[in-house]
């Protein structure tokens, strides 16, 4: 780790001024990225800006229904927070699915977007990553690709992103409350992630220097039925291979309202519009799900190493959406 | 860069100036000379480094000691009272939980903290249903302690000695 000098941050909008002010500054919350990425020589700030201490740390109820989870919230405390629970279960269940107790009890809803990929090659500084060094080559094409991506690849870079948190929330179409130099403002949850292209080395819309202050989740009635399945190489603390975050809405058999998202399929939190419309207004049955499954993942391009993952994704998206409908029954 | 710390470990509080790339687990270890705490992994996928945190179950190899200025810090060589092991220290020894016993001051933190956890309702990913968890079955436990790995395969062993502690 290189040497870096500390500073604690006083209040959201100096902190968002002194990072934005020095091209090697990184803001700093739970850090269970960040430290490691720091030991592993794949970040290298020269100022690290604490933002843990902030008071961005409740979730809170607001008179429009939105429900608004501070960035400082830490994983384990948004997960029990009864008014995700209730409201948003599946948002719950994601991020109970992801890593462990410990890790969830420093891990921030801010940082826990902002995370990198757990690609073997972009950890690993001694291959070739046009992610941590734009034009060098992907060592995973052609590598060990389980993990990777099947959806919205490109030539340049097969990562997946790694959040289970956020596949529930682009489900949920959450809004990010971002702070710049020049002001609050919001990005859309489906607008936040960039898709590789060209750039892989970009995973985001955001600026240096711009903070996350939290995530807004507006009041769908769906969300309230709604769950998360995450399918992975052991029982528990693993990322994903494939997962799913989906809410259904049944009436006389017919499926009304339908949100699906699909995680460890894409650079970003999959949202998965064809899905949806393939669902709506069909009759709640394993052939739709499997055929609105089929209709989405036409579009896949699979390495030799995780083919599999077209028949996951159907079976864990049939799996999901039979337990909704049952459940609702 | 060096910054000014204040830290209590284990009931007893200390003043020390460390290295901003300090993390706790190396204050703990390195300069404070208590070796409960684990350096598995280094990188937050083995639960050996895991102390309570302000009452918290972290892992300490992420945790720069710098960000946790004031922090109160139980690491398992803290747990026994007057001479007492903790009841969990005593449960694993009663089921054989260790081999090795190199995971086992993390084991013993994160189950302790874990208990505590569950007692406050909070919920896992195996918890089914909207008001919690109403029962500490083994596939709860096990799903619990994930973040502990044991390459001796003592798992058998551990949840029996959780089961011990919670009178089950």
């Amino acid at each position: 780790m290189i040497p870096f000098e500390y500073n604690r941050a006083v209040d959201a909008r100096s902190a968002v001024e002194t990072v934005a002010a020095r091209p090697g500054a990184a803001f700093l919350s739970g850090g269970t990225n960040l430290v490691d990425h720091m030991k592993l020589g794949l970040a290298t700030p020269n100022l690290v800006v604490d933002v843990s201490r902030l008071p961005l740390d409740t979730v809170d109820l607001a008179q429009d229904g939105r429900v608004r989870i501070g960035a400082t919230v830490r994983n384990s405390d948004a997960a029990a927070h009864p008014l995700i629970r209730e409201r948003y279960p599946a948002l719950s269940s994601a991020l109970l699915s992801g890593a462990s107790g410990q890790i969830r009890n420093l891990a921030t809803v801010g940082g826990n977007l902002l995370q990198g990929t757990r690609c073997v090659y972009f950890q690993d500084l001694t291959t070739p990553c046009n992610k941590r060094s734009p034009g060098a080559g992907c060592a995973a094409i052609g590598g060990y690709t389980r993990d990777h991506a099947i959806l919205g690849t490109s030539t340049q870079c097969i990562a997946t992103h790694p959040s289970d948190m956020a596949v529930a929330l682009a489900a949920f179409d959450a809004e990010v409350v971002v702070l710049g130099v020049d002001g609050e403002r919001r990005v859309g949850l489906n607008q936040l992630y960039r898709l590789p292209g060209t750039s892989p080395h970009l995973d985001t819309v955001l600026e240096h220097g711009e903070l996350i202050t939290g995530v807004e989740l507006p009041a769908i009635a769906v969300a309230r039925h709604s769950t998360y399945r995450k399918v992975r190489d052991r029982a528990s603390y693993a990322f994903a291979l494939v997962s799913v975050a989906a809410a259904l809405t049944i009436e006389d058999g017919l499926i009304t309202e339908a949100r699906v998202a699909l995680g460890g399929v894409a650079h970003r939190p999959w949202r998965a519009y064809t899905i949806e419309a393939a669902l709506r207004g069909r009759p709640a049955s394993a052939e739709t799900y499997r055929r609105a499954a089929g209709a989405e993942l036409s579009q896949a391009r699979t390495q030799p190493g995780n083919t599999f993952k077209i028949q996951l994704v159907t079976n864990a998206l049939v799996a999901v959406l039979r337990q909704l409908a049952t459940e609702r029954l | 860069m060096e910054i000014p710390l204040r830290l209590r470990v284990d009931g007893e509080d200390h003043v020390l100036t460390v290295d901003t790339r300090t993390t706790i687990l190396d204050v703990l270890r390195d300069r404070l000379g208590n070796t409960a705490p684990k350096k598995g992994c280094d990188h937050g996928q083995c639960g050996a480094c895991t102390v309570l945190l302000d009452g918290r179950r972290v892992l300490s190899c992420l945790a720069l000691a710098v960000a946790h200025d004031g922090a109160h810090i139980v690491t398992a060589s803290g747990m026994a009272e007057r001479g007492e092991l903790h009841p969990m220290q005593q449960a694993f020894l009663d089921h054989d939980a260790l081999q090795c016993g190199y995971c086992t001051p993390g084991q013993i933190c994160s189950a302790v903290a874990m208990l505590e956890e569950f007692a406050a309702g909070h919920p896992s990913a195996v918890t089914t249903g909207q008001d919690g968890p109403t029962e500490l079955t083994t596939e709860e436990i096990r799903e619990r302690l994930s973040g502990n790995l044991c390459r001796c395969g003592a798992y058998d062993g551990i949840v029996a000695a959780v089961r011990q502690v919670t009178g089950r």
